[in-house]
């Protein structure tokens, strides 16, 4: 008992992902985990963080934790509201979006993502939301952060449907993309942080959160992962970190518990 | 003739809405009228295709209580909180009978109501690159720029229901629809579509909008009925007028989840009531108060007068 962490596996997700947005102006946000991590990096790392939501806000400003991604606390005392269509063409499609969110039911090493079906897609075994945004955001936001629980049925070896693309496993196809978006530049889950290495795109292991061995690691994922030679560990989230995630952001505990 | 348009949702929905219709109900988590899928479900349609961006629980509801065979829609579920059982049940086991889907992605569906509102034959966008989307769905087609043969976009073709249910805030008797706070597409599916049905928390007088024509996201000469039903929207809300149920998303979970429960849940409150006034009276006074936010008025601006 007495080794019990003091904080939950959200919690240093939360807090592992916010560090990450050191510097961002214009953030996509997603729901769930993102919504706290983009708030919470506002209030530490990114205090001139632009919360932009797929529902149309520009520059949000919510008083309360937001329970979906068009929770009308996001529109009173924002930027702008703009309809969808400008939202979808002239912020994301134009290349205003500098950090995007995604998770969903399977990633593979090159970071694609599958949230539109397990099984074949004609007689599907779990019909899975489908796109929605996802497989614009991918392309047009310049990086893709993922926040994704790890376990064998999500980190798999071969998709069963590629909703969203990541790397494609060779860099030179990627580079002539031509996209304003670089794929997924890193990826946070309850056992650690990933990043993809440049010369093959391949997602590689970073950082273990405190108390997590590479063997965890592996046993919750469908690949023989890349280890990063330095490999390290995840700090711990801070007091301050934790405070506000909650007692500001999620007092109910919706997210963090 | 204008003030003909004011009409109940049972006669809009009895004149405008028949077996087979493409219908589309907007509003992206904000202006669905949930009101409007009852009266639907009440009327007992059948065959329709439902389009929507975000099928969410209001086409639960009404594929639950069949009366689709179609569904077009770029994400389907329950926001913040997981899936659509009944929508689940139809695709994955044809339980009780298979549903037909056609699917996007957001900018996909925007784009495809812009292409009809707009009277194009497609619309490019720069989505679905490397995606197994187009795959699924030969519809979306790649095509390349005729001014750079290099440049390449994908193409969605128009989606023009044959109608369109929006709600929004106030809207006048000729149907001038004012919106604020979130738009979804509620503008675009208007134009899009071959007939429009406005709902409204208010009908007021032609006064009031043209006091403010930049919040008119809807013109009445588009505009074919106009239904004031306040509350329409619950689960859903109307920015300034009530807030978001979560918890009957929450609770809608758990009642989709058994056919039975959902077959006794459209019992009590869709089939058991005559109207939308029955099931704002049902939960009583006191369930609204508590989903009224406070107040946060817009500042004013001055259109000044040039007489």
């Amino acid at each position: 008992m007495s080794d019990a962490p003091a904080y939950s596996k959200s919690e240093i997700m939360i807090a592992a992902s916010a560090r990450q947005l050191g510097g961002v102006t214009n953030c996509f946000v997603g729901v769930g985990l993102p919504n706290i991590v983009c708030n919470l990096a506002q209030r530490t790392v990114a205090p001139s963080l632009q919360l932009v939501y797929e529902s149309g806000v520009f520059g949000a400003r919510p008083e309360r934790l937001p329970l979906s991604i068009g929770d009308p606390t996001l529109a009173t005392g924002s930027t702008a509201v703009t309809s969808m269509f400008e939202l979808f063409a002239f912020y994301l499609q134009a290349g205003l979006i500098d950090v995007a969110f995604l998770g969903g039911a399977q990633i593979d090493r090159f970071g694609n993502l599958n949230t539109t079906v397990i099984g074949d897609y004609e007689h599907p075994k779990v019909r899975l939301p489908g796109s929605g945004g996802a497989c614009e955001i991918a392309i047009h936001a310049k990086q893709i952060l993922v926040i994704m629980r790890q376990a064998q049925r999500s980190f798999v070896d071969t998709l069963d449907f590629r909703t969203s693309p990541g790397h494609s496993g060779d860099p030179a196809h990627d580079a002539a993309r031509g996209w304003h978006g670089s794929g997924p530049t890193s990826v946070v889950t309850d056992l650690g942080t990933y990043g993809f290495e440049e010369a093959s795109g391949e997602m590689t292991l970073r950082t273990l959160h405190p108390g997590v061995t590479l063997e965890d690691v592996k046993a919750n994922m469908g690949w023989e992962p890349k280890v990063a030679a330095d490999l390290g560990e995840t700090p711990a989230p801070s007091e301050e970190e934790l405070r506000l995630i909650r007692d500001e952001l999620d007092p109910g505990g919706a997210y963090t518990k | 003739m204008t003030a003909g348009k004011v009409t109940t949702m049972q006669e809009a929905v009895r004149e405008l809405v028949h077996d087979g219709d493409t219908v589309a109900i907007e509003g992206f988590t904000h202006l669905i009228c949930f009101a409007a899928g009852h009266e639907i479900i009440r009327q007992k349609r059948r065959d329709l295709t439902l389009a929507r961006m975000t099928p969410d629980v209001v086409y639960d509801q009404m594929i639950g209580a069949g009366v689709a065979s179609k569904l077009i829609f770029s994400w389907m579920g329950n926001p913040g909180v997981g899936n659509l059982h009944a929508v689940r049940r139809r695709i994955e086991k044809a339980d009780p009978a298979p549903l037909e889907i056609e699917e996007y992605s957001h900018f996909g569906m925007v784009c495809r109501y812009m292409a009809a509102a707009a009277n194009l034959p497609f619309f490019p966008i720069r989505s679905y690159y490397e995606s197994d989307i187009p795959k699924v769905n030969p519809k979306i087609v790649p095509m390349a720029s005729p001014y750079d043969p290099d440049d390449q976009v994908y193409v969605v073709p128009p989606l023009k229901p044959d109608v369109a249910i929006v709600h929004a805030q106030r809207a006048d008797a000729a149907g001038d629809a004012q919106i604020w706070g979130l738009l979804g597409c509620q503008k675009e599916v208007a134009f899009a579509a071959e007939k429009v049905i406005v709902v409204v928390e208010e009908v007021v007088d032609e006064s009031v909008i043209r006091r403010d024509p930049n919040r008119t996201v809807i013109p009445g000469v588009v505009v074919d009925a106009v239904v004031e039903e306040p509350f329409a929207c619950h689960p859903s809300f109307a920015q300034g007028y009530y807030d978001r149920d979560n918890r009957f998303y929450l609770e809608w979970d758990r009642i989709a989840k058994d056919p039975e429960t959902l077959d006794a849940w459209l019992d009590e409150w869709v089939f058991g009531l005559a109207n939308h006034a029955e099931y704002v009276e049902k939960y009583g006074a006191a369930y609204w108060d508590a989903l009224r936010p406070t107040e946060a008025l817009s500042g004013e601006v001055d259109y000044g007068r040039y007489a």
